[in-house]
């Protein structure tokens, strides 16, 4: 028997890469960093990498008591959109004079509880919305975006007059947030910019605190135990922290799809004289950023990050901040097209999942979103469908 | 009760212990995989020394991401096997895995045969669920890796301290066997585990399991196999008992919680074409508090299916009892049945792989593999799976 066959191991060796499944595209998927960033910064984004998509919290490592999830990871899977099953109940807050319901464990429900303990219960009285987690892509963008152009886009007195008054959610710094360069304060307010009500300062904080009221973790940012109340030793270190603050802030934008085809562009033609781009901004631009992949460049979230009054329809009766309840942030629509991909291959869209499709989604829309919800009504079904087609492309 | 039938020697004979291993009988069953397998003795010493090794290459890429070229020494396992006295016997099977990363002993037992029907094992013992967990000497697989629905599912290879009784008897062509174990049992570990799933396997991060019962219930494993030579052997088994610590220090902390799970298994050999069949499937029903998240499936289910076909026997290399075989595996794993109570679409996390091999066995006791696989993972919320593929390429051997 010749035993020439052993010649073609190496061959086989070099092929075999060709029989794998190959990486989706690129403009397929949410995850993967920003373009330009220095072997070390890639180094830490692939720790905070590891410590948001692969880390699951134990009893050991400090799971709860009471939680709503046990990673980061189970709710934006792929860094995309939430699901019903990871959404959050936030409770205890009807206007801008704060939360009355923070001995009562607010301002969130954590719903769940390991062996031997009870989850907490929604008190009675207490009004509560329910908020789909976030994708997490392009976050660093719009955290290098500066307080002054957030400033400059806001309208509250509708001075243009196209009934549409953005504002800013002005919060209460947590006293470990770093102020960004060029911070904009007011009587000790900070502009929010995080989350649906716009109530969260930084990814410092989003992700302090989502680790604390959605694992139950606590850190030397966030040291109260949400079962107990009380202080106790950090359960994460804050190095991890940091390497999960600096991976979600480089994580890449989403990519447009089919960004040059005649229907997406009339699609968004249509977008901006419905008067769409109103709120949803097609275009920002960061300021200085200490990572230079972010600093001073123009892009795409179709946000102005601003909360805007979104009428009836979408009143829970709950806020945070200084928002008042029918006000939301605008969420950034880059990505959109790709939430199924994190949603089990449905779209659960709004901030509380409610819209099963972007017509839904849109026709919920009201209060300054009213006059782009009827442009959009009187829309005919071609025009519709370049729009929706727009929409699915970011 | 048993007129008309015969009793076979349940355990294995001692002269197998000095050189022989073949099944001259055809009385072998699943149940007798931890005798069967190649001993050597050393001149006059009182002990049978074997063991067996897996090496392998693999380039696995996922999504488009790989880990390269990889090579890796799965496993060497020592086995010592010895006669005491005629129906006294002991053995033992060291596994040192990944190199010396974990080093475990899965089988530590002393037989005492009082009758044939009724032999008293205690010591270390495979508890007997399904087919794979007694059976899972690589050499005698077609296949680079283990069953996952058997590895990671029930979870092979599952051994625990106890005691229990095993049997076996026969009439004309029939042959029936049993056994039943109490050993200490699994801990709260299975739901509670940093791979983020209801993990049986996850049971084995106890360190004490060998030393101490984690809540001082027992684990009852019973299975019975019924073959009919020439035709099938076909195994029904079952395992279960209380996962959680409900109490300590005579304070009541949860209710008891049960684990369970059913498995069949089956194998044969198609006289008319020689293609070799071997099956496994299994149901895992978990008690979990309603108050714990459902990402910890309360119901598992999954199994594997292999098809061996030889096409060749004959010299190969000047090897005269060389068989080329054509292999297939495909498995299935359901981590988590049911549906999410807040959408009530059915929960994702399951997986499905392919297996088409081939392989060169130059003898009975060695095996060289090549094998392609093919895995889809789908996640919890039952996004497009994940695609996973690549070549291995191994050897393994008992010595």
């Amino acid at each position: 028997m010749k035993i020439r066959f052993l010649y073609l191991l190496p061959v086989f060796m070099v092929a075999c890469t060709k029989f794998q499944p190959a990486a989706p595209a690129d403009d397929q998927v949410l995850d993967g960093p920003l373009d330009g960033l220095t072997a070390e910064q890639r180094l830490q984004f692939l720790r905070g990498d590891v410590a948001f998509n692969n880390e699951v919290f134990t009893k050991e490592t400090g799971l709860g008591p009471l939680f709503v999830s046990t990673s980061c990871g189970s709710c934006h899977a792929g860094d995309g959109k939430g699901h019903p099953f990871t959404t959050l109940t936030r409770f205890g807050q009807v206007d801008e004079t704060g939360n009355r319901f923070l001995q009562a464990g607010g301002p969130q429900l954590q719903h769940r509880a390991i062996q031997g303990y009870q989850p907490e219960q929604l008190p009675a009285g207490a009004a509560f919305s329910r908020f789909t987690p976030p994708a997490n892509t392009g976050l660093g963008l719009l955290d290098a975006v500066p307080d002054s152009l957030i400033l400059a886009l806001a309208d509250p007195q509708d001075t243009d007059g196209d009934g549409i008054s953005g504002v800013p959610n002005w919060i209460v710094p947590k006293n470990y947030v770093r102020p960004r360069v060029g911070g904009i304060l007011r009587n000790g307010r900070a502009i929010g910019r995080f989350g649906k009500k716009a109530a969260t300062y930084d990814l410092l904080q989003q992700t302090a605190v989502a680790y604390n009221e959605d694992i139950g973790i606590t850190s030397v940012y966030e040291p109260t135990d949400t079962y107990s109340g009380e202080e106790s030793d950090p359960e994460i270190a804050t190095q991890k922290i940091s390497d999960i603050v600096f991976y979600l802030r480089t994580l890449k934008a989403p990519v447009q799809r089919e960004a040059n085809s005649t229907q997406i562009k009339e699609g968004r033609e249509i977008f901006i004289t419905a008067k769409c781009a109103g709120c949803h901004r097609p275009e920002l631009r960061t300021g200085y950023s200490p990572v230079s992949s972010l600093s001073y460049v123009t892009f795409q979230p179709y946000t102005d990050l601003l909360l805007h009054d979104m009428g009836n329809e979408l009143n829970d009766g709950y806020t945070e901040g200084s928002a008042k309840a029918p006000e939301w942030r605008t969420p950034p629509l880059w990505g959109l097209g790709l939430s199924r991909n994190s949603q089990g291959g449905k779209y659960y869209l709004l901030h509380d999942g409610r819209a099963a499709s972007i017509d839904q989604a849109i026709n919920l829309h009201g209060g300054e979103a009213s006059r782009s919800r009827n442009n959009y009504r009187a829309l005919s079904p071609t025009e519709k469908q370049k729009l929706l087609n727009f929409l699915e492309s970011l | 009760m048993f007129t008309g039938i015969r009793t076979a020697l349940a355990q294995i004979d001692s002269t197998l212990l000095r050189r022989s291993f073949r099944d001259s009988s055809g009385l072998k069953l699943n149940m007798d995989a931890t005798y069967d397998r190649p001993f050597l003795s050393l001149g006059k010493l009182p002990v049978s020394l074997g063991g067996y090794a897996e090496a392998n290459y693999q380039h696995l890429g996922t999504d488009g991401v790989s880990e390269g070229h990889q090579f890796q020494m799965r496993r060497f396992t020592l086995f010592v096997a010895s006669t005491v006295y005629d129906r006294i016997k002991f053995l033992s099977e060291v596994e040192f895995e990944d190199g010396a990363k974990e080093i475990n002993i899965e089988f530590a037992a002393l037989d005492l045969e009082l009758h044939p029907l009724v032999n008293l094992r205690g010591g270390i013992v495979l508890n007997p669920i399904g087919s794979f967990n007694q059976n899972h000497d690589g050499p005698k697989w077609e296949f680079i890796d283990r069953p996952v629905s058997a590895t990671e599912m029930l979870p092979a290879t599952w051994s625990n301290a106890g005691f229990g009784l095993y049997g076996k008897a026969y009439r004309r062509d029939w042959i029936f066997a049993y056994e039943a174990y109490l050993t200490n049992g699994f801990n709260d570990f299975i739901i509670n585990n940093p791979s983020g799933r209801t993990s049986l396997a996850a049971a084995k991060l106890n360190p004490d399991r060998f030393e101490e019962s984690y809540n001082g219930m027992p684990l009852f494993t019973l299975k019975t196999a019924v073959k009919k030579q020439r035709l099938a052997e076909i195994g029904v088994s079952y395992m279960g008992g209380i996962y959680n610590k409900f109490q300590d220090d005579g304070l009541t902390l949860d209710k008891k919680r049960r684990v369970d799970v059913f498995a069949l298994d089956m194998n044969t050999i198609l006289a008319k074409w020689g293609t070799a069949l071997n099956a496994e499937w299994a149901w895992v029903q978990i008690d979990v508090a309603p108050t714990y998240t459902q990402q910890y499936g309360r119901r598992q289910q999954g199994g594997f299916l292999d098809i061996v076909q030889p096409v060749f026997r004959g010299t190969i290399a000047g090897l005269p009892r060389s068989v080329i075989n054509l292999a297939l595996r495909a498995e299935y794993v359901d981590w988590n049945v049911g549906r999410f109570r807040e959408t009530g679409d059915p929960i994702g996390d399951h997986l499905w792989a392919l297996t088409p091999g081939i392989s060169w066995r130059p003898g009975p006791q060695t095996v060289f593999r090549l094998n392609y696989k093919i895995v889809r993972q789908t996640d919890l919320l039952g996004n497009s799976p994940s695609r996973t593929g690549g070549f291995q390429l191994g050897i393994s051997s008992y010595f």
